[in-house]
């Protein structure tokens, strides 16, 4: 198929709500908007692909490129590994100019991929097409097949160059890549009525180890976690799973839908964000497990260990709420995690001042509606100057976002939380909720918004106000705090969007 | 008010301390020309000559009366008076600072009259050198204490005594022995840019800051001269920094008459805050741009710094002030203190320890108490301990002998406060534990949960 009808092909998703509500003409052009050049934020196609199958651990990732697209972006995302590290190395083709203009490339990929299967022998190499290999008319399709064959390891092309559009788009081709060419490629011999698939689940932190002892103890088996903490056997076998959970709804949907019409595995949208999101997750996989031939004492399992998990989840949660009880929070990021993490925080008592709702469904949204019983708070994006005039004003006590407006808060002199990519600290499942809480309570005590919001004891021409007494006899450790002033300060208007969730 | 405690024990397991006579003749050696003498057996002096050059990298001036098996028994007073002939003799100094030992302590003689008649007895041979002496013995206190006994000495030893006509300009510094190199010359800079003169004393930034010299020096090179001490009552201001501090700027005033600001810390916003403010007031200038800029730097590194903070579990083994100026550090920045061991317990400001106890102990009660911290903060005696338990260090103090620049690191005023935030922050961000599949399972953290099953709160 070509990379156009390709794209066709996963603009037009049947399982999205949002595309399945256009008119048949305006689902053609696709769900991404046309960028406005100077105006535009996040990253493209092939950032996109890459985020998606980056955290897959023991596969080499090779970027056909020259240097920007793999030298500026490598070792950026914390995903887990339980097993190798091979993930965590850059690998690229670097193209110079000589070889662009003598159309060195193909040649070039192909002695890669060698190096990488001579010096590493990874399970598989994944070849990832960029703007200038695409545009140079490179055919990474005939020269992974041609490579494949001769060094005797599964090379995988992932045709996602830049300009082909968003980040999201790319999340998708990257799907695309794993159903073409390794799901389904390798039959396990251990099939149950106990195997799962969990998609567009990418680890961070380690965090889905928070998770999986639970799905084990209920006698669930992971066929694979995609993204996170995979390897190349369990996603090419993949397809002998019994019932899937989707994670990250926008992101690789197509994935799951093909799976259930290739392989008749069913699948449901979850989320492991929030105690009660983790146990309807759970709850949704044991009902899914016994519909396809799972013993029904599953179902009474997993009630159990939910009734267990969350009375332990709760009672954690419960201690922190005289500290955070009235909190105020604004939440800025898109996609599933709204609503989860909404209904989390109001777990514990915290007052909800604002969510973005960019990137979530309509049905999303009307969860998140049904929460916060006030649709003024939500907000499809905000502009950095908007935002930062809301946190200045002190309209809220912690802001939960994503690295890029993480300076607004910052320099409003705002508490801040990462609870995008980058962030540190696992918050999936029970023990997640109860960790990410605890964040929320670390950032909002912080001692030091009290010292970074006093005004120095000057004015803005340095005079020290009148002289006090203060060249006594004694100590000074008495002298009286000046009141905190906040200072309004302007800032260049840079990019409020919080893009990059999955 | 952090509870005071000892550990009740007998034997000490890696000692935290150095000892008060170490102290002492640190303050001498910020003194330009000293000599600083141990009254003591030769071991005393060499062991903390060694100590020294180990954190210095510098030849240390230092020398000792060599107590003998005689003169042990019959007294010490010859041998301290040949020591002081010697010295002036061979290195010309221009203050020979004496801090005695634990030997001559325990036997029990009456220095201040052995010195008082030996210069009386040699006025002519030691023109030009001035005599002081502390009363150091090891088996009290540690650097702080006789860091400050000395500052005393040389005071009320050298300092003109009466009300003299005053030089508005003119502001004396008496900072605490935990005050590097770096900080001393960049609270001279600060000091400075407010057009104001500052008499620093001691003034280890001239003599231990690591110059290399045209020519050999037996004695200090740099540091406070002689004639400076003399001319203290001069000053119009005196600016104490460290509580034990006090006992020094308290013989001032007795002498001189003059008035003293005590900082207990000037690690942090509000301390540098009071401090410029100050200047400002003493000086009746604006406060500068290039200081208004350093603030905001600060303000920025506490911004960027405290995600890295938050929630952390310190452990500090430290003198007691600079135990306050640390502990105090690392609980304004969002972390909180596991486990506070000084080195005395006399000292006021151990109760101004943001930390529920502050134990009097060694390395070896720190190490316990230190179990289940994510930083260690002390000296390089604390590396044993932080291999144990697997724990990093972050290097602060004397002695470090296994890291290079120590005394060019800057702790203090906005700067040194945006650096200390680096340094802390860098430490934590190279020793992130990666999560594994073991310490996130749910079920395999249950044990240890009971004891946590009360979150632990962050203390503020």
């Amino acid at each position: 198929m070509s990379l156009k009808a390709k794209i066709e092909d996963v603009f037009n998703e049947p399982a999205c709500d949002k595309n399945q509500g256009k008119e048949a003409k305006a689902r053609k052009k696709g769900c991404s908007k046309p960028l406005t050049p100077g105006a535009a934020a996040g990253g493209c196609a092939f950032d996109g692909a890459k985020i998606v199958l980056q955290p897959v651990t023991d596969v080499a990732h090779l970027i056909h490129a020259p240097l920007a697209c793999e030298g500026n972006s490598w070792d950026n995302r914390g995903s887990g590994s339980s097993g190798s590290d091979m993930w965590r190395r850059s690998f690229t083709t670097d193209l110079t100019e000589l070889d662009i203009v003598m159309g060195q490339g193909e040649r070039k990929l192909f002695k890669a991929i060698r190096e990488i299967s001579e010096r590493f022998s990874p399970p598989a190499i994944f070849v990832y097409s960029t703007c200038v290999t695409a545009l140079i008319g490179d055919d990474i399709d005939a020269v992974c097949k041609r490579a494949a064959e001769k060094f005797g390891l599964p090379v995988i092309p992932v045709n996602a160059p830049g300009f082909v559009g968003s980040k999201n788009l790319g999340n998708k081709l990257a799907g695309e890549a794993m159903l073409d060419h390794v799901i389904g490629t390798v039959e396990p011999e251990d099939v149950s009525d106990y195997d799962i698939n969990i998609l567009g689940e990418f680890n961070l932190s380690g965090e889905f180890w928070s998770v999986k002892p639970l799905l084990y103890r209920l006698g669930m088996r992971l066929r694979v976690c995609f993204p996170g903490d995979a390897r190349y056997h369990e996603i090419a076998s993949a397809h002998r799973a019994k019932a899937t959970m989707m994670v990250c709804s926008t992101a690789l949907i197509n994935m799951a839908r093909k799976m259930e019409e290739r392989w008749g595995i069913p699948f449901f949208e979850g989320s492991f964000y929030g105690v009660t999101d983790t146990s309807e997750a759970l709850r949704s996989l044991a009902g899914l497990l016994v519909k396809r031939g799972a013993d029904p004492a599953l179902l009474d399992r997993t009630e159990r260990l939910i009734a267990e998990e969350e009375a332990r989840a709760w009672a954690q949660l419960r201690a922190f709420r005289p500290r955070l009880a009235g909190k105020r929070v604004l939440l800025n990021t898109g996609g599933v995690k709204s609503w989860s993490v909404v209904h989390a925080l109001q777990e514990v008592g915290m007052e909800i001042v604002g969510t973005s709702v960019k990137k979530s469904t309509v049905e999303d949204k009307e969860r998140i509606k049904q929460i916060l019983k006030d649709e003024n708070h939500m907000f499809e994006s905000m502009a950095p100057r908007e935002l930062y005039a809301m946190l200045s004003e002190h309209k809220a006590d912690i802001m939960l976002s994503g690295g890029r407006t993480q300076f607004i808060a910052l320099k409003a002199r705002m508490p801040w939380l990462d609870i995008n990519q980058e962030r540190h600290h696992p918050y999936a499942g029970y023990s997640g909720m109860v960790e990410l809480v605890r964040q929320i309570d670390i950032a909002i005590h912080n001692p030091v918004w009290e010292t970074v919001r006093e005004a120095p004891p000057w004015d803005a021409e340095g005079n020290v106000s009148g002289k006090d007494e203060l060249a006594v006899s004694g100590s000074l450790e008495d002298e009286a705090i000046t009141t905190p002033v906040r200072l309004f300060r302007k800032f260049a208007a840079a990019t409020a969007d919080d893009m990059g969730e999955c | 008010m952090a509870k005071i405690q000892n550990r009740n024990k007998a034997v000490s397991v890696n000692p935290l301390k150095s000892s008060q006579p170490l102290g002492a003749a640190f303050a001498y050696l910020g003194v330009s020309g000293a000599m600083p003498l141990f009254h003591g057996s030769q071991g005393c002096t060499s062991f903390a000559l060694v100590l020294f050059v180990r954190h210095f990298k510098e030849t240390i001036p230092l020398q000792t009366t060599a107590m003998d098996e005689v003169a042990t028994i019959l007294g010490g007073a010859d041998h301290l008076e040949e020591a002081i002939l010697n010295l002036k003799n061979r290195t010309k100094p221009s203050l020979i600072g004496i801090c005695t030992t634990a030997l001559v302590e325990t036997r029990g003689e009456d220095f201040a009259g052995d010195v008082a008649g030996i210069t009386a007895r040699r006025t002519e041979e030691l023109a030009g050198t001035e005599v002081v002496l502390c009363t150091t013995p090891d088996f009290e206190g540690a650097i702080e204490e006789g860091w400050s006994k000395a500052v005393a000495a040389m005071i009320e030893g050298v300092t003109i005594p009466g009300i003299r006509n005053r030089d508005p300009r003119k502001v004396a510094i008496l900072p605490g022995w935990h005050l590097t190199v770096a900080d001393i010359e960049h609270i001279r800079d600060v000091v400075e840019s407010f057009g104001l003169t500052p008499v620093i004393l001691p003034d280890v930034s001239g003599a231990l800051d690591g110059t290399v010299p045209e020519k050999w020096i037996p004695t200090t090179y740099g540091g406070t001269s002689v004639e400076d001490i003399r001319e203290l009552g001069t000053c119009s201001q005196v600016i104490a920094i460290g509580e034990h501090m006090r006992a020094p700027a308290e013989a001032l005033r007795q002498k001189t008459g003059l008035p003293f600001a005590l900082f207990r810390s000037l690690t942090g916003m509000k301390e540098a805050d009071r401090f410029v403010t100050l200047l400002a007031q003493l000086s009746g200038r604006p406060v500068s741009a290039g200081i208004r800029r350093r603030r905001a730097q600060l303000q920025d590194a506490l911004l960027d710094g405290h995600f890295h903070f938050g929630g952390k579990r310190i452990a500090i083994a430290a003198e007691p002030d600079h135990l306050y100026q640390l502990a105090s550090f690392f609980v304004g920045m969002g972390a909180e203190i596991h486990a506070a061991v000084t080195t005395t317990g006399a000292s006021v400001i151990l109760e101004e320890v943001p930390a529920d106890s502050v134990y009097v102990g060694d390395l070896g009660d720190f190490e316990e108490l230190a179990a289940g911290a994510h930083l260690l903060v002390s000296h390089s005696h604390a590396r044993q301990a932080a291999e144990r338990l697997g724990t990093p260090l972050m290097r602060v103090g004397f002695p470090i002998f296994d890291r290079l620049g120590s005394q060019h690191k800057c702790t203090v005023l906005y700067q040194g406060t945006r650096d200390l935030i680096f340094e802390a922050a860098n430490v934590f961000q190279a020793n992130q534990h990666e999560h594994t599949p073991q310490s996130l399972n749910p079920f395999l953290n249950r044990e240890n949960d009971h004891d946590s099953s009360s979150p632990s709160f962050t203390r503020h």
